[in-house]
């Protein structure tokens, strides 16, 4: 298994492709991983679910608006050079 | 009054190169001001003394000789402090990426330091205190502490397995240099996974631990030593001497990594026991179990193919 620093680049923007499409209400809230189902007590140590929660809405809100520069860049730069 | 700040000039540089134009002391006087002040920026204004000597007074004379025109003057001054600015302003710019002071903190080591810790990475079993000291809420420097981590030896380490791993396969017959940047490449992106890895693991387990992502890269990159000594066991003694060093340098590894991640990740008696669930403490232990086992799984695949 050779890596190349191109792979890891292309598994980043996968990967986080991947987490940015679960859709709140469509997919999350009906598995029960909704926004409202996440904090559960406050104490000073959520558990993990509540951290899992947690990261994946924050993905979703920080890395919108880079993964749409991103993804139209690699659509470009395929579509260009194969 | 002009002449006595000449006098005084002059008489400093006896050993200047040629006399200063006679013709224009407006000049004379305001060059000297910012030659000097030129000078005192250090070594950051390249170039810019051409052919000086040691001392800066020397360097502000050499200046007056070379430039007679007073058009340059201006121009280099305002081409030094155009200089500065750059300087500021990329440095500036990297240090809201990573603290450089706290990259500094790792590269303080000596050779006591190194010494004591390869032969600690090697074999850790008669090593005692394993906590890493403090001096009023700061680390200690690996100057000072063995047991702080580093980041010159794994940097080393990187760089001579790579090297190592072209010679290994130059023995072999199957050197080319993409097989070098491929085998540095991999090595590198295997690091960064791990690393990755640690970080969210410790992140969903709230645990609040003070291990930064420097320190995880260095823990990370102290196997490379391990793998050094594999490859080269295994070039030395063949195919059994690398099984022998991979078993050798895989137990020590594990039980460097967890005498050293136990003393932080685990948390300590007077944490916070509120009760709060019998699980943390045992999910803790597996992070630090599972990153020792991964050691010697990337070890062997980093490492089998260059030893057939």
């Amino acid at each position: 298994m050779a890596f190349t620093l191109y792979s890891l680049i292309q598994t980043a923007i996968l990967c986080t492709n991947a987490i940015a499409v679960l859709h709140e209400e469509r997919f999350l809230s009906k598995i029960g991983w909704g926004v409202d189902q996440g904090v559960g007590g406050f104490g000073d140590d959520p558990g993990i679910k509540a951290q899992i929660l947690n990261l994946i809405r924050s993905v979703r809100t920080v890395m919108r608006v880079p993964l749409i520069i991103v993804n139209s860049a690699c659509i470009v730069l395929l579509l260009l050079f194969g | 009054t002009m002449d006595l700040p000449h006098h005084g000039y002059r008489a400093t540089k006896q050993r200047a190169r040629a006399a200063p134009p006679q013709a224009d002391p407006v000049l004379f006087e305001d060059t000297s001001s910012s030659a000097s002040a030129m000078n005192t920026q250090g070594y950051y204004t390249p170039g810019y003394n051409m052919g000086a000597p040691s001392s800066d007074m020397q360097g502000g004379a050499g200046m007056d000789n070379l430039f007679a025109d007073p058009m340059a003057n201006a121009a280099m001054m305002y081409g030094s402090s155009l200089a500065n600015q750059g300087k500021d302003m990329v440095n500036k710019e990297i240090s809201r990426f990573m603290s450089v002071n706290k990259l500094k903190y790792f590269f303080a080591v000596d050779t006591r330091y190194v010494l004591k810790k390869l032969m600690i990475l090697m074999f850790p079993y008669t090593h005692q205190d394993w906590e890493v000291r403090y001096h009023r809420d700061t680390p200690l420097t690996p100057r000072q502490d063995v047991n702080a981590p580093d980041l010159y030896i794994p940097t080393m380490a990187f760089i001579t397995y790579i090297l190592l791993a072209g010679m290994a396969l130059g023995i072999q017959k199957r050197f080319s240099p993409e097989v070098l940047g491929l085998c540095a490449s991999t090595a590198l992106v295997w690091i960064i996974i791990e690393v990755l890895v640690m970080l969210l693991s410790l992140y969903l387990l709230t645990v609040h631990s003070d291990l930064s992502t420097f320190d995880l890269i260095a823990y990370s990159g102290y196997k490379y030593v391990g793998m050094i000594f594999t490859v080269l066991c295994g070039l030395l003694f063949g195919s059994d001497g690398y099984f022998v060093a991979l078993a050798w340098s895989s137990c020590a590894l594990m039980f460097f990594i967890v005498r050293s991640l136990k003393m932080k990740i685990l948390p300590s008696i007077s944490a916070d026991s509120m009760g709060t669930g019998s699980a943390k403490p045992q999910l803790r232990l597996y992070i630090t179990v599972a990153t020792a086992v991964f050691q010697p799984i990337i070890i062997y695949w980093l490492t089998s193919h260059l030893v057939r």
